[in-house]
């Protein structure tokens, strides 16, 4: 156990005195995240959008003046019809329409409750759910100052269309998928590269030439960046919710359970990869190659799996990665339980299990 | 045989890193066709007054003169005329023996016609003719060593400049070695050896021994050992290094 | 205890790297492996190390079979390879520190073993292992191979790129370590450093040329050699070559070690041809062999 511990703190020597494999573990999870974050969820100004009123009366007149006072829209046209609104959107006029039933003031008042149609033009799914977000928060004032006075409230409901793109890709996505590129990328690259820069340096040499047995050199490696990891995911959920706002609607410990599930299988990874290398630069290239451009192009982060030829939907499925976005949706998105996500976790668990056997079986204890 | 002609003149020459001297007002001259052995300690300052007098690093101050060009304004004309082999860095492995030649011929701008002239007498002179087409990286150490120095004399330089030339080499191959150096200088090539192995400093005509920035002897080998009373030049090294 | 070596061969690809290689190291003795770069020395070393299998012979090491018992040599010994191997960014103090942890130790266990090593590094405990120079770096290599009070010791070319002066007194430590009861096997290239071990093996090309200690192996050479010197060493060596008589003509420093086929060898007959060659000031002395003469007589 001393040995261990005396292994694992040369570790953090390497690795706080590396500038950097420091920069890569906190500055590229904080950069990416911003990256992604602000590239997707930008201010809207002066966004041209129609109005269909079938009601016309005071409460929605109401509404559209506070609409069209506001900074972030100008009312481009008034639309007559369901029927022109499909060719409003072709012509590319305005990014969104909205609909207020008939009898909009009746039924607020009789029901205590009238809907608003918000259809957007998704195509931009960024923009799309930002126009949304801002016309559902102005309504929402407005249902404020009107039950301000009153001991019944009244009900403004929004309701949401997206067209063209109705999944919505992007924009909460961008999180999940983040994640697991930063998690993958830290764990699996920083340890084959770590276990190969002692071949390099000719280090390993004197340790297979010492007491320490190999499970020991291979638990002293992963230790520090299992750690390592977990901080990082946290840090990119904090991110995610403090500056963007994203919601987590399920429980952070399975969160943060699976996310240890999967940073050691990606863990497991990285031993196989430098198994298999004699020098950093082999493990940094087959740890890119190898590992980030499946997450990012078959996981299902960037191109939706449903959508792509069945020979690739069928590698998808051994690539971790897949599993875990699957999850942490689930989690953060959904806010569903281990009921709805076992398989997936009983998957993903299967292949760490593979990949941590498959590692120390084929760790060296000889030079060939 | 006459040797008047200096063809490395070196005055007052110094290089300042910050407030450290890692040269430290060196001067010395060599002569046309001389084996001049530049000694030193790791960490003493020879690679970097060696830099300086190939041209690749500028002097804080001093002067210098390498085959006839001041190092300060002509240090491509310098590049043109002096050769180059370090241990370290000699040919590529993944080429043949021709392509390496013809590789290093067309850097130092030799013609097409010419290449392949100096191609067949090199590999003709070293032996090598059953071996042109294979890839230098299995060739044995002692031949890679052999044609490497070959390669550096390919544009006919003034001045040869080895860098550790020999280390590790077999005793004899080290001695076929040492016997195409004394060639080279026979045809009036100047030999600049660094090295910190004082037995190749026993081959030198004269050498130097740095010390801490500064040349503390320059003598021929036969003379050192008379005046520091020693049998073999490790020995006049370890009495001036330790004072 | 020490070492044995019997009819270990290995080979890699379609390169013998060891043919048949036998000896035995016996208790608290240097002994040095001699050779050039290529001979084989590393991969003895490793096969010794338990870190490759040969593909033919036995060997042991302090008593255990390098093969079977591998583990019990792995904390038996001490090795340090060739390249310098240890953490260049953690500090003397660290290194030393870790690689007690690792063979379960501590350094002031040990710290007799390696504390007249250790006083010369120890002003620089907290520097970087990387920022050392060459001789400081192998001081510290070495405590931390000596770290766990290893029977045998394993110092591949632990002088090569060392200035003289640090190598000297690597050799003046490594006497003082055989005094403690500590086998030592190192190799070098160096012949010179030959004479300062207990005996050598000379080896080349993956084959003991011989055994024996320093002086018998400088007996043994069977003639007379000439320190031979003119006024142009290039047209004395070739002269040299053209003499139907010659034997081996090597160049030696500033003179030639000549050696001659005829028992009845006269200098001054020599000394006629090479004026005959238009050379001039001419020296030519009777001369002692070095172990280099014998390499070269053997490798031949």
């Amino acid at each position: 156990m001393k040995r261990f511990i005396g292994f694992v703190k040369k570790e953090f020597y390497h690795i706080f005195r590396d500038k950097r494999s420091l920069f890569i573990l906190f500055g590229m999870p904080i950069a990416q995240i911003m990256l992604f974050g602000f590239a997707i969820t930008n201010e809207i100004n002066n966004v041209d959008i129609a109005i269909l009123d079938h009601s016309k009366d005071a409460t929605t007149t109401e509404i559209i003046n506070k609409i069209s006072a506001s900074k972030y829209f100008s009312i481009k046209q008034m639309v007559n019809s369901e029927a022109d609104i499909a060719s409003v959107f072709k012509k590319g006029q305005v990014k969104a329409v909205l609909t207020f039933e008939k009898e909009f003031s009746k039924n607020l008042i009789k029901d205590h409750k009238a809907t608003v149609q918000i259809i957007t033009d998704a195509t931009d799914p960024n923009t799309a759910n930002t126009i949304s977000n801002y016309v559902n928060a102005i309504l929402q004032k407005y249902q404020k100052e009107l039950n301000k006075d009153l001991t019944i409230t009244y009900q403004i409901v929004p309701k949401t269309r997206m067209v063209y793109n109705p999944e919505l890709k992007g924009v909460y996505m961008f999180v999940p998928g983040v994640m697991t590129i930063i998690l993958m990328l830290v764990s699996a690259m920083m340890t084959s590269i770590s276990i190969t820069r002692e071949k390099e340096l000719g280090t390993m040499e004197i340790l297979l030439v010492s007491p320490i047995k190999p499970l020991q050199v291979i638990i002293g490696k992963v230790f520090p960046y299992i750690f390592l990891s977990v901080i990082n995911a946290v840090v990119i959920v904090m991110l995610s919710i403090f500056i963007f706002n994203m919601p987590v609607q399920g429980s952070f410990i399975l969160l943060g359970f699976e996310s240890v599930l999967f940073i050691i299988s990606a863990l497991a990874l990285g031993i196989l990869i430098s198994t298999i290398s004699a020098t950093q630069q082999t493990a940094m290239m087959i740890s890119l190659m190898g590992l980030m451009l499946p997450v990012i192009l078959l996981s299902g982060f960037i191109f939706p799996i449903s959508s792509m030829p069945m020979p690739l939907q069928v590698i998808s499925n051994i690539i971790p990665a897949k599993w875990f976005i699957i999850i942490v949706k689930g989690i953060m998105l959904k806010g569903v339980g281990l009921q709805i996500i076992w398989k997936e976790t009983l998957i993903l668990l299967g292949m760490t299990v593979f990949f941590i056997a498959l590692s120390v079986k084929k760790y060296k204890i000889r030079l060939e | 045989m006459e040797k008047n002609n200096k063809v490395i003149q070196v005055e007052g020459l110094t290089k300042l890193f910050g407030d450290f001297a890692a040269v430290n007002a060196i001067t010395f001259d060599v002569e046309k066709g001389e084996i001049f052995g530049f000694l030193g300690a790791n960490g003493a300052g020879k690679t970097t007054a060696m830099k300086m007098l190939i041209g690749i690093s500028n002097p804080t101050s001093g002067k210098a003169k390498v085959a006839g060009f001041d190092v300060f304004t002509q240090a491509e004309d310098i590049k043109k005329n002096i050769g180059y082999m370090s241990q370290k860095f000699a040919l590529y492995d993944d080429l043949t023996v021709r392509e390496n030649i013809t590789f290093f011929g067309g850097i130092y701008g030799l013609s097409r016609k010419r290449i392949k002239e100096k191609s067949t007498v090199l590999i003709n002179e070293l032996g090598l003719e059953k071996v042109a087409n294979t890839l230098v990286g299995a060739l044995p150490l002692g031949w890679k060593q052999k044609l490497s120095f070959s390669v550096s004399l390919l544009h006919d330089p003034k001045i040869v400049f080895l860098d550790e030339p020999t280390g590790g080499v077999d005793p004899i191959t080290r001695r076929q070695f040492w016997e195409m150096i004394y060639k080279a200088a026979n045809q009036g090539i100047t030999v600049f050896v660094t090295t910190h192995y004082m037995d190749e400093a026993e081959y030198c005509d004269r050498v130097s021994i740095m010390v801490n920035g500064k040349i503390e002897a320059l003598d021929t080998p036969k003379k050192l050992k008379e005046q520091f009373n020693a049998k073999n030049m490790n020995d006049v090294f370890l009495k001036l290094a330790r004072g | 205890m020490g070492i044995s070596v019997n009819h270990i061969s290995k080979s890699y690809k379609n390169v013998k790297a060891l043919q048949d290689i036998s000896f035995d190291v016996k208790p608290s003795e240097l002994f040095g492996l001699i050779g050039p770069d290529g001979a084989g020395k590393t991969t003895l070393f490793r096969v010794l190390t338990t870190l490759l299998i040969a593909n033919e012979g036995t060997a042991t090491v302090a008593g255990f079979d390098v093969v079977t018992d591998y583990k019990k040599i792995r904390s038996n010994v001490g090795y340090m390879p060739g390249k310098f191997s240890l953490y260049q960014d953690l500090t003397v103090e660290e290194n030393l520190h870790f690689f007690a942890t690792i063979f379960g130790t501590t350094i002031e266990e040990n710290y007799d073993l390696i504390k007249d090593i250790y006083v010369q590094i120890e002003p620089f405990k907290n520097r970087r292992a990387g920022k050392l120079s060459g001789g400081m770096k192998q001081k510290l290599a070495l405590c931390c191979a000596l770290i766990h009070k290893p029977k045998v010791l394993f110092l591949d070319e632990p002088t090569t790129g060392v200035d003289p002066v640090s190598r000297k007194e690597f050799w003046e430590m490594l006497k003082r370590l055989q005094q403690k009861d500590i086998t030592i096997l190192v190799s070098t290239p160096y012949m010179d450093e030959a004479a300062l071990c207990d005996r050598i093996a000379l080896i080349q090309e993956g084959q003991i040329l011989e055994i024996d200690t320093p002086e018998a192996i400088v007996k043994h050479y069977p003639k007379q050699i000439y320190n031979v010197r003119a006024n142009n060493m290039y047209q004395l060596i070739k002269s040299l070559n053209d003499y139907e008589y010659n034997h081996s003509v090597y160049p030696f420093g500033e003179f030639i070690h000549y050696t001659d086929k005829r028992k009845d060898f006269n200098p001054d007959q020599l000394l006629v041809f090479l004026k005959s060659n238009q050379l001039s000031n001419i020296e030519i002395t009777e001369t002692v062999a070095t172990i280099e003469d014998t390499f070269m007589e053997l490798a031949k």
